[in-house]
């Protein structure tokens, strides 16, 4: 990222190759050591944002997309072994960074906002307080400054009376207000990049619409590069440039976020939007997927992980490589006979 | 606050009106005549009788028990026929010295305790961790005045670190003056160091025999709660916004697996109050243990009754000021109640 880079308009850069990505995570594979056997929860994962784009990660539960954005953050369980892989981010080879330098890194250039607002807050601090340690941690602000800072920074995540807010422990607060005060927390010192694991699920459907464009009104306004985790496509098509499929750690499909949505090409993402609600079509055409995701357990994994559920497989789908064809367009599919 | 304390005195109403019951049973159950020891040896049938009217042990029980409750309204716990001195008198002389010895016990229990749950919870299964397992199975094994027996064999027989297990100070010292009857803060207050000294001295021994066999039930609890909050989402989170490692341990994690120690330490104090009794006695600790244990040898039940009231009250208060505490701590708690 260079300083031209940074001031050119989003546009420019976009159609400036060849760009550098904020972040870069190249064929990165993690596996958990559990007494019940080894889950190969990632399997060579890919994925590339840059700055000021909007990532959208989707998938059911169980996908690995939270292990991807652990990996990143490098809050992985112990268990986890990372086996493959590179994670580059800014420049930084983050698998290689001292807990040091991560930790400087962490709520600085590198955020995230969780999937359950109040239990990713301590229970038992203000959460003016928790806002307050972050910025003395990383913002240059003094104890005595904090209270405003935060204050300030609870009036621009939109939670109306901050000053009175702050002293609030997360039990008094609503939901989405505790999803307010993640992203206040999450954006406090103006990191790079942001990964929103699943912010709004567990909220009411008027809130989620809400905290959506908040996190992604602050992104664009401060030109941070965002992955957005969600279970649901049409959110993401809705909210992201560009969209990755994953599939039982695997990533099956990676596009601009209109093409996938518009002409899928895995079997996979077919069956997604097929299963996700559309303006304009009942409700009683929406196709459940069929089958489960493999057991990650399984020590003969076919290369396909998703041949079991799909229609289209034939035995040579099980045969390791699992293809990840390329094409002109930027987009990427994970499959031997894509539609 | 204030209206919370109220509501919480309250509901310890029934428990203090049990504990007035029980001691007024227990002294009627226990083996012994009073009136006998108190006439002495030598006596004639007649005196025995005339002792027991004067005590009012011929009366029928419900009589009995309204006096006892008329004597106790006007703070009057009887009259100990050993040191021939009113029961309240000998207790309120004796209580600082158990209660600097308890709470000595509790602090050191409670210090070692978390600090080796912490430190086992941060490396489940490392060194530490198998260490604080086998101490604590040999604390809860040992029982506390054992545990006094071995302390004394060691530390001042075989080594010579400690003095000799004979009360709260040698014999060079005399007590600081009065404030709160504690001899290690009165020491401090009067600026009298070589008092001070002595005092740490005669009461490390007994204190860490009290104290180390609740080590261990503080440091299993202490171990689980934080390994249970280190594996929670905000503890992930904190490390997501970058705090210092010691601020995610300390501020968020301990904070929080405190919790569960605050409530156990209520528990781990009713067990000190018992083990108090036999550890005062093996290093001769003039507290009111060991003066209930010499009562109660000789069938002197006002000293006995006077003490397990003394006990229950203290255990109500302690139960209190956990609560109060657990308040402190727990912003939520004031929610739910
Ligand atoms: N700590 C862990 N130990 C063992 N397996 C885990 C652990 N964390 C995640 N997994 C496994 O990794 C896979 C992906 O999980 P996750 O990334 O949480 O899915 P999601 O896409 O719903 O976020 C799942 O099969 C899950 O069981
Ligand atoms: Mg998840």
């Amino acid at each position: 990222m260079t300083d031209a880079a940074a001031l050119a308009p989003a546009a420019t850069a976009r159609a400036a190759p060849p760009r550098v990505p904020v972040l870069d995570v190249a064929g990165l594979s993690v596996q958990f050591r559990t007494r019940s056997g080894t889950v190969h929860a990632l399997d060579e994962v890919s994925l590339q944002v840059h700055r000021g784009e909007c990532l959208g990660v989707v998938g059911e539960s169980g996908s690995g997309k939270s292990v991807t954005a652990y990996a990143v953050m490098r809050l992985l369980d112990p268990a986890a072994r990372i086996t493959a892989g590179r994670i580059t981010f800014g420049g930084m080879d983050i698998l290689a960074a001292s807990e040091r330098e991560m930790a400087d890194l962490r709520g600085r250039e590198l955020s995230m906002i969780f999937q359950n607002p109040r239990a990713a807050l301590n229970p038992i601090r203000q959460v003016g307080m928790q806002i307050a340690d972050v910025l003395v941690r990383h913002g240059g602000v003094t104890r005595a400054e904090a209270p405003a800072r935060a204050a300030a920074l609870l009036a621009e995540v939109g939670i109306p009376d901050p000053v009175r807010r702050a002293k609030a422990y997360p039990f008094e607060l609503s939901g989405g207000m505790c999803q307010r005060v993640g992203i206040a927390l999450a954006l406090a010192c103006r990191p790079a990049l942001l990964i929103a694991d699943e912010p709004t699920t567990g909220l009411d459907v008027t809130t989620q619409a809400v905290i959506m464009d908040l996190v992604l009104g602050l992104a664009r306004a401060r030109g941070m590069a965002t992955v957005l985790i969600t279970h649901d496509l049409g959110l993401a098509s809705e909210y992201c440039d560009r969209t990755a499929v994953m599939h039982a750690g695997h990533v099956v499909e990676a596009a601009p976020a209109a093409d996938l949505f518009a002409a899928p090409r895995h079997p996979y993402t077919a069956k997604l939007i097929a299963a996700t609600p559309q303006p304009g079509r009942a409700l009683s055409d929406l196709a459940a997927i069929p089958g489960g995701l493999p057991d990650l357990r399984r020590g003969d994994l076919p290369a396909c992980r998703f041949l079991d559920r799909c229609e289209r497989a034939e035995p040579g789908c099980a045969v390791p490589p699992l293809p990840r064809h390329l094409s002109e367009d930027g987009r990427m599919v994970a499959c031997r006979h894509p539609l | 606050m204030l209206a919370v304390m109220a509501r919480r005195m309250a509901a310890a109403l029934p428990t203090l009106a049990g504990v007035v019951v029980v001691t007024f049973l227990l002294a009627r159950a226990l083996p012994g005549d009073p009136a006998a020891y108190f006439a002495g040896p030598a006596a004639t049938r007649e005196a025995v009788e005339q002792i027991r009217a004067a005590l009012g042990l011929d009366r029928p029980l419900h009589e009995q028990f309204l006096l006892y409750l008329r004597d106790l309204a006007r703070g009057d716990l009887g009259v100990s026929i050993t040191t021939g001195q009113p029961v309240l008198h000998d207790i309120l002389a004796r209580l600082p010295a158990s209660a600097e010895l308890t709470l000595l016990g509790l602090l050191f229990a409670a210090t070692v305790g978390i600090t080796l749950g912490v430190l086992a919870a941060l490396k489940p299964n490392g060194w530490l961790d198998n260490a604080c397992r086998v101490v604590a199975t040999l604390g809860v094994c040992l029982p506390a005045f054992f545990t006094g027996l071995l302390l004394i064999y060691v530390f001042y027989y075989l080594l010579g670190w400690a003095p000799a297990p004979l009360g709260r100070l040698d014999a060079f010292s005399s007590p600081p003056p009065y404030v709160t009857g504690f001899f290690l803060v009165d020491s401090l207050l009067a600026g009298d160091a070589e008092t001070f000294v002595s005092a740490a001295q005669q009461i490390a021994l007994p204190a860490i025999a009290l104290g180390i066999f609740a080590v261990a039930p503080i440091a299993r609890i202490t171990r689980g709660s934080m390994l249970a909050v280190m594996g929670s989402d905000f503890i992930r989170a904190a490390r997501a916004h970058g705090l210092s490692r010691r601020k995610v341990v300390v501020a968020y994690a301990l904070r929080n697996a405190l919790l569960p120690v605050v409530t156990t330490l209520g528990m781990v104090f009713s067990f000190l109050l018992g083990a108090n009794v036999l550890v005062e006695k093996v290093f001769a600790w003039p507290g009111i243990g060991s003066y209930a244990v010499e009562a109660l040898l000789v069938s002197d039940y006002a000293p006995v009754q006077g003490f397990v009231m003394t006990m229950g009250f203290l255990y109500v208060l302690l139960n209190l000021a956990i609560d109060l505490l657990y308040r402190v701590i727990d912003p939520r708690v004031e929610v739910a109640a």
